[in-house]
Formats: structure tokens, sequence, C-alpha cells
């Protein structure tokens, strides 16, 4: 990693065209397959196929999926009340955005 | 270093019980969670009220803390008394799930690190894990950067277990292109630039979560782009053609008569170039000159006498 000053890195935009595997979902959350699964049975992120060895999660799943699991871990909120919880925030995000352009008009 | 008063900071009193100590986190917990708060200091509180909570949820921690006595004062300057934690065993295995790394200067002189920290919420550490983790950060850019593309230089902080065992605070710079048409919120992923694999594991990847500067002119809205445009009235009743900033450079904007206060006009294709190109809004504003000489009043009389307008007609006054 001596040369990371010299070489520029281009990445992939996750949500573009980017699919994640199970695995890859896994690695990038830091947590097991299962527990993954689980937040896949509450209906938290829905995944592309039938078989959970071929499912394909599209890229923006990976915050929906690293959010739930920080609900748990650091408020101690179940998968339903996380699920719930995401669901309130983005209607309060798109509700925030609305109110800042009325703001700003008056 | 500064003394924390854990008390305080958790807003309990020095003889609460374990439960309301408990109570005091999730309440605390919840309110300045940085997913859910809009507070400004809110992922520095939260940290603050985890480490407190690391202490006064186990009786061993806390019963050492209390040694040190009630006259000290959060802020006040500290430093560990020697043999202070003389007599008492920190058996907690650890730090249970909350994020060590992340704690004061203050909770390490009299607690150490312990356990080599876990991600924040993560679950990591697991055995044998050959390929390294993935790790995540974040990056501010400013709105131009998605319209043009641009290279930024980033310094990320990650430990790696030294020779000798202990975690040790690394610094490292990248330089990352910012691909052309990304939007607020986005990740890139960043293969293998996460954290180092195991013996012969592959490194983890690196996602990195765009966040937009606040702009003086333009604010976005996923791939749109706004723009309030002040106009005259003259302007915005009998028409015309106004010079527009946009972030691609100025464009000649043709404003049509008889244009209302708030009147969005478009011009396709030109916000944000993502995949699906945003688009870019002009909203007018209509900003009345202020009456501050004989000519601009005369003016507002003849205005007065040119119009029998009653715009409270509605009102039923």
């Amino acid at each position: 990693m001596t040369n990371d000053k010299l070489s520029l890195l281009s990445g992939e935009i996750l949500e573009e065209e980017m699919e994640l595997t199970l695995v890859e979902l896994c690695h990038a959350c830091q947590v097991p397959a299962e527990r993954v699964i689980e937040i896949v049975e509450e209906g938290v992120v829905e995944p592309l196929g039938e078989d959970p060895a071929y499912w394909r999660f599209h890229g923006v799943n990976l915050q929906r999926i690293r959010f739930t699991l920080r609900m748990q871990h650091d408020l101690g909120v179940n998968i339903a009340g996380a699920a719930l919880a995401l669901n309130l925030l983005e209607e309060i995000e798109d509700l925030r955005a609305r109110l800042r352009r009325y703001k700003d008009e008056s | 270093m500064k003394f924390k008063d854990y008390y305080e900071l958790m807003d309990v009193k020095r003889d609460a019980t374990q439960d309301e100590i408990k109570r005091a986190y999730r309440k605390l917990a919840r309110k300045y969670h940085p997913d859910v708060s809009k507070e400004t200091d809110a992922e520095e509180r939260f940290k603050e009220v985890g480490e407190a909570y690391e202490v006064l949820k186990d009786p061993e921690k806390r019963a050492a803390y209390d040694q040190l006595g009630e006259n000290w004062k959060n802020g006040q300057d500290f430093n560990p008394p020697p043999d202070w934690d003389q007599g008492f065993e920190f058996h907690g295995g650890g730090f249970t799930g909350a994020d060590a790394e992340q704690f004061s200067d203050f909770f390490e002189s009299l607690y150490g690190r312990g356990a080599y920290s876990q991600g924040y919420g993560g679950h990591s550490n697991r055995a044998f894990h050959a390929r390294g983790e993935d790790a995540h950060a974040k990056i501010i850019i400013d709105l131009e950067d998605a319209y043009q593309g641009a290279t930024r230089a980033l310094s990320l902080k990650h430990t790696e277990m030294g020779s000798d065992g202990r975690p040790q605070l690394k610094e490292r710079t990248l330089n990352v292109r910012i691909p052309k048409g990304i939007r607020q919120g986005q990740h890139i992923r960043l293969t293998k630039q996460g954290s180092p694999g195991v013996g012969q594991g592959e490194p983890g990847d690196l996602y990195l979560e765009v966040e937009f500067n606040s702009h003086a002119l333009y604010h976005v809205e996923g791939s749109d782009v706004y723009l309030d445009l002040p106009v005259t009235p003259w302007e915005a009743a009998l028409g015309a053609t106004v010079k527009v900033p946009t972030p691609t450079g100025s464009v000649d904007l043709k404003i049509p008569e008889n244009s209302l206060s708030g009147r969005k006009l478009r011009l396709k294709g030109r916000g944000i170039p993502a995949k699906q190109a945003g688009d870019f809004y002009v909203v007018l504003k209509i900003d009345l000159p202020p009456a501050d000489s004989e000519e601009a009043k005369e003016a507002y009389r003849n205005f007065e006498k040119a119009f029998p307008y009653n715009p409270r007609k509605h009102l039923g006054v």
C-alpha cells in the first residue's frame, strides 16, 4: 500500500449498475449469511432470484441492511422495528427536502 | 486529559440503579443515534453516551470509577491516581459490542483499550477469516464534482495489529476518482482497498459514501438541481431573457410573460449527469424593488392607478 499516493483509484457506483451476491453483502456488512436472511424474511430488502445461493441484491440494499444491523446493535430494536424506522426516516427525509424548498422561497 | 463525568453525561444521579442507567442509556441512544438524529453533534454525543454506559453498566467498572470521588467536574484536567484500580478486576471480557476504538483518552487511561475493537455497528472478528474486512467511509464533494468528475485525496485512519500484538492507529492516503454523475448518498466501491487479508487472503473492499457540500446557489434533490431566481415584477409580467448560472456555465433563459412567483422552469437534462440525467429547475421569485425615492414612490402610485386589483378578494372581507 506504499504507492497509494501515486495511483488513482477508480471505483464503481454501487447504486447504479451494481448487484451484490449474498456473499458480497455479508462481507460488506460483516455478518454471517443467517443475519442477512433474517432481514430478507422480514421484507426489509428484496433479492432477485429464488435460491439464496443465487440471490442478487441491488446496490441500494446494502445501506438498508447496514442500517437495520446498526438499529439492532445500537438500540436493541428488532428487525420489524428497524424496518418501520427505515420507512419513516425515508418519509421524513422526503418531507425535509420539500420543506427546504419552501423555506428558501420565503 | 479531561475528566469525564459519566453520570452527568448520562443525566443520572450517582446513586442510580443499574435499571435506571439502562433506561437512561436507551433513551439517549435513541435521541443521539447518528442514523436517526438531526442534532448537529449527534455522533459526538452518541459516542460519549456509549462510553459512559460502557462504564456505568458494569458494576465493577462503575465501582472503580466511583472510587475517584465525587468532586471531579466534567472537563477538569485529570490524571488517574496511581493504583486507582487496585483491588478491582475487570472481567467484563473487554467491551460488549461497544466501539472501544472511539472511546476517549480518559476512558483508555482508566480501563485500557481492551479487546481489539469492532467496527461501527459491526460484528466482526470471526476467527480464520482469511479475506480482509470491507471498510466504509464518507467522502464529501462539491456539486460541481458530480457534474465534471474529479479526483480527491482521502485520508483514512484504521487500526492494524502491530508486531507487538497491540492495535495501532495507521493513516493512509488514497487518491480517488469521483465518477461524473454521482449523486448524494450513493456509494463508490473500491475493490481490495478495505482491510488487509489474513495470510494469503485478499483485502476487503472499501465503500465510500458520497455527500455533497451544501451549495450557496443550488440545492439538489436526487439528480435534479434547483436554483431560485429573483426576477423583477416587470420581467415576470412582460417576459424577458435573463442570464442564469448553472453548474456548467451560464445560460440565457427565456421567462415567459405572465409568470407567477414560484413558477418552475425546467432545463431538461441539465441536472446531475447521472445514467439517467437529472433536470435543472429555475424557480422564479418575484423581487419587489423598494420604494426608497420620490420617483419610485411615484411609479408605485401609477401602478396602483393602473390596477384595480384586490389580492384579498377571496378572504371575504
